[in-house]
């Protein structure tokens, strides 16, 4: 890159939303809802118009609660149960309560949801205890509905800007964060009084199987920026040991979707054509069976659809290859796969972090306040738990009033102006260099290692060599070279991608027992602890080193029954063998 | 080190005849998530510049010629 320094613009807003994927648009069109008059600016790596999990549309609420189907106690139950009981249930009951009246709100705003024919939602059962799921066969224009309304409330929208830092007054409140343009490299730095971290999930860790670094199941861009943010800025992460592994579509690496095709009487099959799991909502119990089934020779594991009616075999394809992931259909054609004739061969996806289908990300109570004054979080990188999309927006309308009502009265805080400096010239380090290591083999490696060391089962020794192999490559980061912007973009990337792969390391050693299924099996420490019964937070100390703290699981507001806690560990279908 | 450059296929394929980037048209550059488009200042079309795709197809969604495929990468195809 020349030598010339990229400019630098400063702005001011009351609110500043980063990410403007799912649960960040609806943060900003909360914000702007409760308090009009508010500034508030709205900063996207990508472009707002196509951008985060839901670029192309969905394919349906994968936990909506929707009177008369479930309440928000039962809901609360659930989740609760699938997570072994380690949940802020404050904060997942206030995403129930708020599910319904989210789901009238886009409905308003124009989302398609399947109805019956007398206008009432058409509910599917796919979770193990309640019914939950509402089919979006016409899902494809959520971001369209969201960004027609992102304009109608004159929210500031500020696309291929990826934020880098955020920065922090000297008495610890937020103060805004730097954003670095990916086309330009020029810097843009949003004073803000508040600030809603949206950034999605960590899903470029694992590398997935086929190799390709971008093929990854999160929306590629998701890399994890949002978790490397809140960490440097001091904010706690819960629970990130608890990994998000999915159940894919082998090479394709995307939801095949059992979800969609599970309620039409699609079902999770071995080599035998044989159910070996009672229920295909995803759990850490669930991938635990997947795994094993795998281990146990019964490979490979299929969605098997092939005994399904023509009509309703046409009625799946039709949603699954038009909506969220279109090309879904382009790749079974390539490969003579039909639904018809041939189950779906799936594998396990690489490692990531996502609370949209787990329980990991920065620690948020039910305001989605993070524990920095003014810093919240929501969707895929905020701690409530398997909040999907519906989630995402839920906790996103929750943080934007609740930081339009911070903002009201509070001053603009003023920066730390050597933060900022420090910023820059991190920033600025491989566009120095004019040759060395690029962006792509940096990041190859640590994903990489990733998978080599992290991934389940999860091996003390593996994990600290992992530790190790990370340090180095953190010293290799001096060679880390970008020879244009869109380099730089992947550089910086990359760092928040080895930031992620510290953290997933760190969290995974301390907590020394095993729990949730799959996501943290531990070889060392195979049983469940009651001592561990515990959120873990991860934090950033006063000296820079990476520590931790147990917290208490929270009082429940909803009272769960001993034997109701067992429920989803008794997944596997029961042969007649295992019976006796 | 020095650094080279290797070569790789795309799979986000461009029908240069019905491309009309040449009119002012970006919007497949504007809307992928990945930044991986870009237009050929020489030629004035469309083209993939990264090989760095998600496949999920906004680019193809949103042309308004129809000018973009979007296959599978080779890798996991
Ligand atoms: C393939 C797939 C299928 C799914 N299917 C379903 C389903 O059927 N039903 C369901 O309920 N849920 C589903 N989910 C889950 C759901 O889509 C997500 O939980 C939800 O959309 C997450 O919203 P979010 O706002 O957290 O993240 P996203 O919507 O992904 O938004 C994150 C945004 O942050 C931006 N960003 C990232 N880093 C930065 C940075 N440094 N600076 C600025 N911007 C940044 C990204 O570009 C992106 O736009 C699916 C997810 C995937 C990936
Ligand atoms: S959207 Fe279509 S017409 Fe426009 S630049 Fe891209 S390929 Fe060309
Ligand atoms: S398929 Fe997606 S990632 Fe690939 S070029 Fe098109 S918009 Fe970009």
């Amino acid at each position: 890159m020349s030598g010339s320094e990229p400019k630098t613009e400063i702005i001011e807003a009351d609110i500043l939303v980063i990410g403007g994927g799912t649960g960040g648009p609806m943060a900003a069109i909360k914000a702007k809802e409760a308090n009009p008059g508010l500034r508030v600016v709205l900063m996207e790596k990508a472009n707002v118009k196509r951008s985060g999990a839901i670029s192309m549309g969905m394919d349906g609420l994968n936990n909506a609660v929707v009177p008369g189907y479930a309440t928000p106690e039962q809901y609360v139950k659930e989740i609760t149960v699938a997570n072994d009981g380690i949940v802020d249930q404050k904060a997942v009951m206030a995403y129930a309560t708020g599910s319904f009246p989210m789901i009238q709100y886009l409905d308003k705003l124009g989302v398609k949801f399947e109805k019956d024919g007398s206008g009432e939602y058409n509910m599917r059962k796919v979770h193990h205890m309640g019914t939950y799921v509402l089919p979006m066969p016409e899902g494809h224009n959520v971001k369209k509905v969201l960004y027609r309304q992102l304009r109608r409330l004159q929210v500031a929208v500020t696309n291929r800007y990826m934020a880098t830092r955020l920065l922090k007054s000297t008495d610890g409140r937020i103060a805004g964060a730097v954003g670095v343009n990916t086309r330009t490299s020029e810097f843009l730095v949003v004073r803000a009084k508040a600030v809603v971290l949206a950034c999605g999930a960590a899903g470029r860790l694992g590398l997935p199987a086929s190799g390709y670094m971008f093929g990854t199941y999160e929306n590629a861009a998701n890399c994890g920026d949002g978790y490397a943010m809140a960490y440097h800025a001091g904010a706690e992460l819960a629970n990130l040991e608890c990994y998000q592994i999915n159940p894919l579509i082998k090479d394709y690496n995307g939801p095949s979707c059992a979800y969609v095709t599970g309620p039409f009487g699609g079902y999770t099959a071995n080599n035998k054509g044989d159910r070996f799991i009672e229920c295909d909502y995803w759990s850490g119990q669930m991938m635990l069976e997947f795994w094993r089934e795998l281990q146990s020779g019964n490979g490979p594991v299929y969605l098997k659809m092939d005994h399904l009616a023509e009509e309703t075999i046409s009625e799946i394809e039709t949603i699954l290859h038009t909506n969220e992931r279109p090309s879904r259909g382009r790749f079974h054609e390539r490969r003579g796969n039909d639904y018809r004739k041939r189950p779906v061969e799936m594998h396990i996806s690489e490692i990531g972090f996502c609370s949209g289908h787990s329980a990991s990300g920065v620690r948020v109570d039910e305001f989605a306040r993070t524990t920095i004054p003014g810093l919240y979080a929501v969707g895929d990188m905020a701690s409530v738990p398997h909040n999907y999309m519906l989630g995402a927006f839920v906790n996103g309308g929750i943080a934007g009033a609740d930081a339009a009502a911070y903002c009201d009265g509070a001053d603009l805080p003023t920066y730390d102006e050597g933060a900022l400096l420090s910023e820059k010239a991190r920033v600025l380090a491989p566009t120095r260099r004019d040759d060395g290591l690029t962006p792509h083999e940096m990041e190859f490696k640590t994903r990489r290692l990733v998978n080599d060391y992290l991934e389940p089962p999860k091996v003390t020794a593996k994990m600290e060599i992992a530790q190790r192999r990370f340090a180095e490559i953190r010293e290799d980061l001096h060679y880390l070279c970008a020879r244009d912007p869109h380099e730089l973009h992947r550089a910086l990337e990359m760092q928040s991608i080895l930031d992620c792969a510290d953290m997933a390391a760190a969290a995974s050693l301390y907590r020394t027992e095993s729990r949730w299924g799959f996501y943290h099996l531990r070889v060392d420490y195979p049983e469940t602890d009651p001592d561990w019964f515990c959120h873990t937070g991860l934090y950033k100390d006063d000296n820079g080193r990476m520590a931790h703290r147990k917290r208490e699981v929270a009082p429940y507001v909803v009272p769960v029954a001993e034997d109701e806690m067992a429920a989803y560990h008794q997944l596997r279908v029961k042969t007649p063998a295992a019976a006796e | 080190m020095p650094i080279i450059t290797e070569s790789k296929s795309a799979a986000v394929v461009i029908d240069e005849a019905k491309c009309i980037a040449e009119k002012g048209c970006t919007v497949c550059v504007d809307v992928c998530p990945l930044d991986i488009l870009a237009i050929d200042e020489g030629r004035r079309k469309a083209y993939m510049k990264y090989d760095e795709c998600w496949y999920c197809m906004p680019c193809e969604a949103d042309c308004p010629t129809g000018a973009v495929k979007v296959n599978i990468p080779y890798l996991l195809r």
